[in-house]
Order: C-alpha cells, then structure tokens, then sequence
C-alpha cells in the first residue's frame, strides 16, 4: 500500500522571512491591548502563526510573542500563562484570533488596580512587527511516500513551516499539505490523521521535521 | 595573513539542513541584478568587515554585487564621528558647520561614484548623503547599523531629512527604528563560522593559544570579550566573579583594550589592571583587534561566558560564544536579549549578583551547561549565520524589485 504512487506528485516549496518592523511599540499592557485593536492582521499573524519560524530549532518557552513578552519583560507570569495557552489554530480566521487576545488582556487588565508594565532599563518594549514571506518552490517534487520522507529529511524547516503552518493560516485550508497529500493521493488516512496531530506551537519545526520522518518510516516498515 | 574567502558550498556543513540550496533558488528571483553596497571605509569597521564576506557571496549567488567606498584622497571628516556618536545619544551639542561639513563631504564624493544599480544599499550615516544624487532609476536602501534607539534629537532631525529619500531602512534591532514614512525592515547581524573567530579548533591548538597567552587551564575559565568601558562594565563583572569565588573555584579572563581617544576607557582600563594585580586568578589581555584565533581559542576554553553589558549595540559576542556551545550570561543591553532565550541558550540579568548567582548555578551543574550550550549552538546555527543574513539581503533585493 505504501509503495502507491501518486496521480498529482508533492510540490515542496519553502519560505524566506523578511522581517518588518511598523513602529509600533508598547510598554505596558493597555498600550499593547490598543496597540493590537489597530495594526494590521499581518502583525497578528506575525506574532502568533509564525513565532514557530523564527524558533526553527527550538521551542520557546512559551508559544507566541505575546505571551513571551507578558511573562518576561513585563514579568507578568499570568498573563503570559492564560496567552501561551492560545493555540491560533483553534480560530476560524485571523480577526477571531485577534478579538480573542484583546479580551482575555481586556479581562485581565480589569482584575488588576494598576496596569502591568515593564521596569525602565529591565524589559523591552513590545515591537509590533509583521513579514513579508516568500515563497521559494525547492523544484522538489515526490510521488511516493519513500520519495516524500527522503526529501523532507534533507529539506530546510522552512518547507515544514510553509506546508504546516502557512497552508491552514493564511491559505485557510484545512488541514496541512502533506496530512491532506498522503491522504488523497496515497490513501494513507491513519497516516495523514497523526501527520495532522503534530503542533508546531507545541514542538520545534525541526522536531516536527524528524516526527514526520519517523511517522513516514513507520507506516513504511508496516506496508 | 589574509583569511580565504569560502564559497557558498563551504558552509553546507554548518548551515541549517537545505539552506544552501534554499539560497539558491532564492537567488534566482534577483540574479542578474545590480546591487551596489557604499560603505564609509572598504577596510576599517565592522560593516567592512561584513561586507568583506558578503559581497562574495552575494556575487556567488548570481548577483551582480559591487561595493564602493567614501575612501579617498581627502580624509573623512572629523564630524563623521561626531555625528555618530551623536546619532548614539552622545549629549554634545552640534554646531551647524559639523552638518555642513557632511553634506559638502558626501556631495563631492558623490560625483567620483558610479551610483547606478537596481539596488543601492548605503551603510551608515556618511554614505546616506549620497542619496541626494540618486538617479531616478534603482530602488535605494539605508542600511544602519548604529544604536539609534534614543538619537540626539538635532542630529536625527538633519540626517532624517536624508533617510526619507530612500525607499527603505534595514536596522539590526526592532528598538533602533523610527518613525518614517517609508518601509523599516529588520536584518540581523550574523557570525561567520567559518572565519578565523570562530572556526573549529583543535585542542591542541586551544591549549598552545592559551599557553602563549599565559592563562593556565587548572580552574573553569569564566570569560568577557569586550572592549574597556563602562558600558561594557567590566568591573561588575569582576565584582561578580568575588562572589562566584567564594564558593568556586574559577578564573576569570577579562579580554578587552581601551580607545585611546577615549579617557573614561583609559582610566577604566587602569581600573581593571588594578583589581587584577591582586588576584592570580584575574587575567587581564589586552589584544589587538586582529587577534581572532586567540578569542576564539578563549571562548572555547572557557565554562561561562560574560558579556553583561549595560548599553550595546548588537553584542555579537553573546552568537559568537553561543556557536562554541558555551552558556552565555548577558546583560539586558540592545541585541542580547535578541540572542539569549531565557534558561534554554543562557541568561540575562539586570545585577551583579544576578550575573554571580547564574555562573554559581552553571559551574555547579554540567548538565545544565550542557543543555544550554547545545541550544544555544542550534539557536545560532537558526538565526545569527552569514547564510541567513545573505538569505535576508537577497530577500530584500527580491522585495524591493518585485
């Protein structure tokens, strides 16, 4: 079964960050609140979706820039708790995920008598930020699940992050590329459902790189 | 002797998985274009010394990449770095003939140059003059990589009257960038892992480096590679060290030198040897700025790495340590809490006993040194490469001419 060979090949292709920066800065948590009411949806994106680029090979400590920046420059831990556990993949569309994040620093802020903020000279400012991602085709292309392992094994994380991350963030599909590719052009559904399990918010990209390897491998060693 | 120039191909054995072959095809969308890099001096500085790596590269990617200089005849002027130094948040109050001086300056340069190409990327503050004389063709960039995060008012006023004809500005920090009417992206500063600095050294040659430099190899080697003054503070790293000492054995090996324009520095030097003549555990090596191997022999000879800096601009120390899979104490100071990830590749501390309490905690636990020297390698081998920040020009090339 594994040995099948696709009608329409994989297409790998990869990104390249170009990091932007808008100006925007904040130094206690209502600036970062209002902050967030007002720029673009490319920087809500930037600061939740595509954290997992620039963590290629590491996770951080916790999972999105906001949430970063709550629990070690403002030192607020819970705050940096309730926003590390957003998972961006959980909302339909990018205006959700930023009204989520409004209301629960909203909510928050209101159970407080003071608004958290950095201490001058110990914390950095918030930087609104946003990318501008282009995408590179590898001119890799597979037609069977060894080929697929064998090139995602030599692949930069980019080809993960683009295939992973890009296709259900801003391309809005609904599932990752390679989860929906071995599952319709290979037949591979039990495969495709574990491909489709792994967080990037969760694990590095170079984790999840070697977790799809071992997963191809294991539904090989089984075929 | 001169170190040869490696080739694209060289670092696939350092570089993230498939980024060799990344960057080429992202060089495809540019190649055949014209970049022309204008930095003030083509051999002294850190931007001369990236764009001495850089420009081979770029050439190798299929760029048609050139790089002028403001080198001539007649000297830099004296407001050049008077200018900076202002542009830094020096307080001395300019007077108007430093700014006349800078624009005649970069005016008649401006004539000796071929400034043609699809992309012009100016360095600094000198060559954004030349954008006066931009000609109408080719998208122009202004590359800073001073700390401009808290200017001199009046000297930002003059130069901003520059920087907004130019289609966009790149920093290295998201805390230098201003208000502007044009695009402000963000490239990071890279090391060269394959240059002399920071290369693989064998034990052998770690151990002769360290004989000649005098510094014996009997106690953990707690390490500071910067420059005398007092931003860099040296002295609260000695101050730091005293309170390690007291439950460790350790060394501590201040590597540095002062300008010597520089009184504060000259003074703070003294201070530094001072506090060393009391101790033989206190190694103070003053190095000439050519001497690579001897830094990288010491920063992999040592167990913590210090770069407690209290103002920084980058601080690419804290990558270069971190590349020689070495824990890294920072201070919270311009780039290095960009490099350091809290408790996975080291630690920023806002103290003298945060920095003392932290390299207790690591010269106790070699597992936690472990641990957070090999993240700190990868988080490197990710993000502060010469491959990445070539990846990065070329994307701004591709950006800008879409």
């Amino acid at each position: 079964m594994t040995e099948r060979t696709a009608r329409t090949p994989f297409h790998f292709h990869s990104c390249w960050e170009l990091r932007e920066m808008l100006g925007r800065r904040a130094f206690d948590e209502r600036e970062l609140l209002e902050h967030l009411e007002e720029v673009p949806l490319d920087s809500i994106y930037f600061h939740t979706y595509s954290f997992c680029l620039r963590q290629r090979g590491l996770p951080g400590v916790y999972p999105n820039d906001f949430a970063t920046w709550a629990a070690i420059q403002v030192r607020d831990r819970v705050l940096g708790e309730k926003l590390g556990i957003i998972d961006p993949q959980d909302f339909p569309d990018l205006e959700s995920l930023r009204a989520e994040v409004v209301s629960l620093i909203d909510d928050h802020l209101a159970q407080l008598r003071s608004v958290p903020r950095i201490m001058f000279g110990f914390g950095e400012p918030f930087y609104f930020m946003q990318s501008r991602a282009l995408e590179i085709p590898t001119g890799v292309k597979v037609r069977t699940l060894r080929e697929f392992r064998n090139a995602l094994a030599t692949l930069d994380t980019g080809t993960v992050y683009l295939h992973l991350v890009e296709a259900r963030g801003r391309k809005g599909r609904r599932r990752g590329d390679f989860a929906a590719w071995v599952d319709e052009q290979l037949g591979l559904r039990d495969l495709a459902a574990r491909m489709g399990r792994l967080n990037p918010y969760q694990q590095s990209l170079e984790d999840i790189r070697h977790r799809l390897v071992a997963l191809a491998d294991e539904a090989l060693a089984g075929a | 002797m001169t170190e040869a120039v490696p080739t694209l191909e060289d670092y696939r054995s350092v570089a993230p998985a498939g980024t060799v072959e990344l960057l080429r095809r992202l060089s495809e969308r540019v190649r055949g274009r014209r970049v022309l890099h204008v930095s003030t001096s083509r051999e002294v500085g850190g931007v001369a010394e990236i764009l001495r790596r850089l420009v081979p590269l770029l050439e190798e990617a299929g760029v048609d990449a050139a790089w002028e200089s403001l080198d001539g005849e007649e000297a830099v002027p004296q407001a050049a770095a008077r200018l900076h130094a202002a542009l830094q948040g020096d307080e001395e109050r300019l007077p108007v003939e430093t700014f006349d001086q800078f624009r005649a300056f970069t005016r008649a340069r401006a004539t000796a140059l071929e400034l043609t190409a699809d992309v012009v990327v100016t360095h600094d503050v000198l060559p954004a003059g030349l954008v006066d004389a931009r000609p109408p063709e080719g998208a122009w960039v202004w590359r800073c990589h001073l700390d401009v995060s808290r200017p001199q008012r009046r000297a930002w006023t003059v130069l901003r009257q520059f920087v907004v004809k130019f289609d966009a500005a790149v920093y290295s920090l998201p805390s230098f960038a201003q208000r502007l009417p044009i695009p402000q992206f963000l490239i990071y500063p890279s090391i060269d892992p394959l240059s002399d600095k920071n290369r693989e050294l064998s034990a052998a040659e770690i151990d002769a480096i360290l004989e000649r430099l005098g510094v014996p190899r009997d106690k953990p080697i707690l390490l500071q590679v910067a420059r005398f003054d007092r931003f860099k503070d040296p002295l609260g790293v000695i101050d730091a060290y005293r309170l390690v000492k007291r439950q460790h054995e350790c060394q501590l090996v201040l590597v540095g030198a002062a300008e010597s324009d520089d009184p504060a520095g000259v003074e703070l030097s003294a201070d530094v040897r001072e506090a060393a003549s009391h101790d033989p555990d206190l190694h103070v090596l003053e190095l000439s700025p050519h001497a690579r191997a001897e830094v990288n022999a010491l920063q992999r000879a040592a167990t913590v790495v210090f770069q407690k800096s209290t103002r920084e601009g980058f601080g690419l120390g804290v990558a270069e340590a971190m590349w020689k899979s070495k824990p890294v104490i920072g201070g919270f100071a311009g780039g290095i809490a960009a490099q350091v990830i809290y408790d996975v590749t080291g630690y920023t501390v806002n103290s003298v006993e945060g920095a003392a309490f932290r390299a207790r905690q690591l010269l106790a636990d070699p597992a936690l040194r472990e641990r957070l020297g090999a993240a700190g390698r990868e988080h490197v081998r990710q993000n502060f490469l010469i491959t990445r920040q070539l990846g990065d020009e070329l994307a701004l090339m591709a950006t800008l001419l879409r």
